[in-house]
């Protein structure tokens, strides 16, 4: 599962850490929302980046107050055609402010990759590395987007209104 | 109709050149049938049981001329010569080669024409009443928002892997075309007490296996809000719907297992993040929309001209005029429905000739415009009324002036046994015997507005708990049985048909349908009491009496 991150394969510098298994001292951990929920203060406050694996049937509100101190939340498509995770990055993106790493982890494929990066997923554990040599391709291949999310487009309709004001001078 | 700017029309190719990307990835092996399924699902192609069909939006039923040459165009060239109008303002080709799929999906892009989420457990196509725009007494041309829609349910980045398919439809009328009741989210346009435009919003209609009458989850909701209100209702659903059993995934059975008020609570707290956000529309933006819309350059006309005087003097011609043209809002035109139900054929079928010719009509006498209804037909929606007796003249030619608007001939079917890989049973073979028996258009005048609606399995998709009356097949030892409900309908009255009694086999749909007609025609309080409300009045017994006194 080649890790995608800025446009390249880069090595995972997280270590999945099992619920039974010692957390590293020093370095950064990725651990389950069960462990990390049965004792967050003691975990945010290592000196090593923390990162949680939230499962899609949880609600993402619980993650909330610790969205400013985690240094990566890893969101999960059981399949690709399960889409809860989707609305899961939107709302840590744009309710609950949470700018750390956000990464879509299962099965993911190139097909989605636009959709994510839309709803602001910044790292994708890709399922085939057919899929994560082209994920530049795959994420450049829309130039205009109807829907305003968290990712700095413009939408459709505010383009529009935007480019009548150009031509208005 | 409306016309795509450059957005559109770079989203529309974009789409061409990713589906284009992923066909090639499965021709080489690349993707997995099971990963293909569903990313063809999400642009239109199914596997049916003789080939792939490939089925193409049709946003809330309105086609330019070229638009239509276009599918008939793909018709002949990637499939068998014809297409099929679906319930869902749709057209489906049957025949079609996966190689082929995006050629035929490129020539469409050059008239704005796409398949985005005909299929797959996404937003599908926008649907709305056929004659939006010229009808008296709506609202406002309810097209408007219902493409406001299409734009922000295509490609959602967040909802194209719900838990189910998803489906909007749109009305402002009183009277509804759109059958809103029965789609996961129907709209009503209205205006509130202080003359502001907005939508009663209804939640968790839909048939199938389990049919729920769609209900109000909120009164009014303003036209700059409902986006936003639209993506709450969408959150809560792709969070929350079940994604366990396929059959209990539709945002009906969250509806229903929640309880309407309780739904309706967690669409409004999720909402209350969103409003006033970025999804909130103002005046500038719905204009934009609005302007993209061509109206006719209507000429003032006669509304009773000596032309049309002097042909109603044709019997035949007289009975086609009062059965398939209806008012206009515009003094002088009529919007003319053409029937896709001849006697003897396939409910919705159109061949390449007939798309052409309807075209060219379209360009001489509707100002280039079409429409496609849910019932499986088309209009033109823009006739001077002193052309209609030429109109008539040119559409009987081709076959589809079959004086059965409404009527008991003017069927709605499902492809049913004969292509669909889902069905139990047939469909279309029902269709065109029942055309056949009630083939004299006088027998249809004097019966008056009857529905008939059929499915070829539980799926439902010929809408068979609305029919006024429904044909369901199911298979049972080996055999196709045949479900017949009476009373249902799809309008703004919308309710489920009634069970008459034990299924009846194949070859006595026919007659059990006759009886039931004839029942009514005895029963009847007088010409003007329409089918629906004899059943209203007096429920399924006389009826059920009738059918199986002698069965």
């Amino acid at each position: 599962m080649p890790l995608v991150k800025n446009g390249a394969v880069v090595a995972d510098d997280f270590i999945t850490v099992a619920d039974d298994a010692q957390l590293p001292g020093d370095a950064p951990a990725l651990i389950s929302a069960t462990r990390f929920l049965a004792d967050p203060e003691a975990l945010i406050g290592r000196n090593s980046p923390l990162g949680v694996i939230w499962p899609n049937n949880r609600n993402i509100a619980e993650l909330a107050p610790w969205a400013d101190r985690l240094a990566l939340i890893a969101l999960v498509f059981p399949t690709f055609r399960d889409g809860r995770a989707h609305s899961q990055a939107r709302l840590l993106r744009e309710r609950y402010g949470f700018r750390g790493e956000l990464r879509a982890t299962g099965q993911v494929l190139r097909d989605q990759f636009t959709f994510l990066v839309r709803n602001g997923f910044d790292a994708f554990d890709a399922k085939k590395p057919s899929d994560a040599a082209a994920f530049n391709e795959a994420t450049h291949r829309y130039t205009e987007f109807y829907q305003p999310t968290g990712d700095g487009h413009l939408s459709a309709l505010q383009l529009r209104k935007q480019r009548h004001k150009v031509a208005a001078g | 109709m409306y016309a795509y700017d450059e957005i559109d029309r770079a989203i529309v190719s974009e789409r061409v050149d990713e589906f284009r990307d992923q066909v090639r990835r499965r021709l080489s092996g690349e993707l997995t049938e099971d990963e293909f399924k569903s990313l063809r699902l999400m642009n239109g192609v199914y596997l049916q049981l003789h080939a792939y069909m490939f089925r193409v939006a049709i946003p809330y039923g309105t086609l330019s001329s070229a638009q239509l040459r276009k599918l008939a165009h793909v018709a002949r060239t990637y499939d068998r010569g014809y297409g099929h109008f679906t319930t869902r303002q749709n057209i489906q080709f049957n025949w079609i080669a996966l190689k082929d799929l995006p050629d035929a999906l490129a020539d469409l892009a050059e008239v704005g024409i796409h398949a985005m989420q005909t299929s797959g457990n996404c937003t599908r196509n926008v649907t709305a009443d056929q004659w939006a725009g010229v009808v008296p007494g709506e609202i406002e041309d309810a097209r408007v928002w219902a493409e406001i829609l299409r734009q922000h349910t295509a490609l959602h980045p967040e909802f194209s892997f719900l838990p189910r398919k998803f489906k909007f439809a749109i009305t402002a009328s009183d009277h509804d075309r759109a059958a809103i009741k029965i789609h996961d989210v129907g709209l009503r346009l209205r205006k509130n007490d202080a003359g502001e435009t907005g939508f009663e919003v209804l939640v968790g209609g839909g048939l199938g296996r389990s049919p729920f009458i769609g209900k109000t989850i909120k009164p009014f909701v303003r036209g700059r809000d409902i986006l936003s209100y639209v993506e709450a209702i969408l959150r809560v659903y792709n969070q929350y719907g079940r994604r366990d059993n396929i059959y209990k995934a539709r945002i009906k059975i969250l509806v229903h297992e929640l309880g309407i008020d309780k739904f309706a609570a967690e669409v409004e707290e999720e909402w209350k993040q969103i409003a006033e956000g970025p999804l909130t529309l103002d005046d500038e933006m719905i204009e934009d929309i609005r302007a993209r819309f061509i109206y006719p350059d209507y000429a003032k006309l006669s509304d009773s001209p000596e032309e049309l005087t002097k042909a109603k003097a044709d019997p035949a011609f007289a009975m086609w005029l009062d059965n398939s043209a209806a008012p206009h809002k515009q003094p002088g035109y009529a919007i003319v429905t053409l029937s896709l139900k001849p006697v003897g054929g396939p409910p919705g079928d159109a061949t390449a000739e007939q798309m052409d010719a309807i075209a060219d009509l379209a360009d001489k006498y509707s100002f280039g415009e079409i429409r496609v209804g849910h019932e499986q037909n088309l209009a033109l929606p823009h006739v001077a009324k002193r052309d209609l007796p030429a109109l008539w003249a040119a559409l009987d030619k081709i076959g589809v002036a079959t004086p059965n608007i409404n009527h008991v001939s003017d069927i709605i079917a499902c492809p049913g046994l004969d292509y669909c890989s889902l069905a139990n049973a047939r469909s279309i073979p029902i269709a065109q015997e029942l055309s056949r028996r009630f083939a004299d258009p006088a027998t249809g005048r004097l019966i008056g507005r009857l529905h008939i609606n059929i499915s070829g399995c539980i799926n439902a998709c010929g809408h068979h708990h609305v029919g006024h009356i429904g044909i369901l097949g199911v298979e049972k030892n080996d055999q196709e049985v045949y479900q017949i409900t009476i009373g249902g309908r799809a309008d703004e009255e919308a309710k489920l048909g009634e069970l008459i009694g034990p299924a009846v086999p194949y070859d006595q749909v026919a007659d059990v349908i006759e009886d039931i007609v004839e029942a009514y025609l005895a029963l009847r309080e007088r010409p003007e009491e329409l089918f629906v409300d004899t059943v209203k009045r007096l429920g399924v017994e006389p009826f059920k009496e009738r059918v199986y006194a002698t069965r």
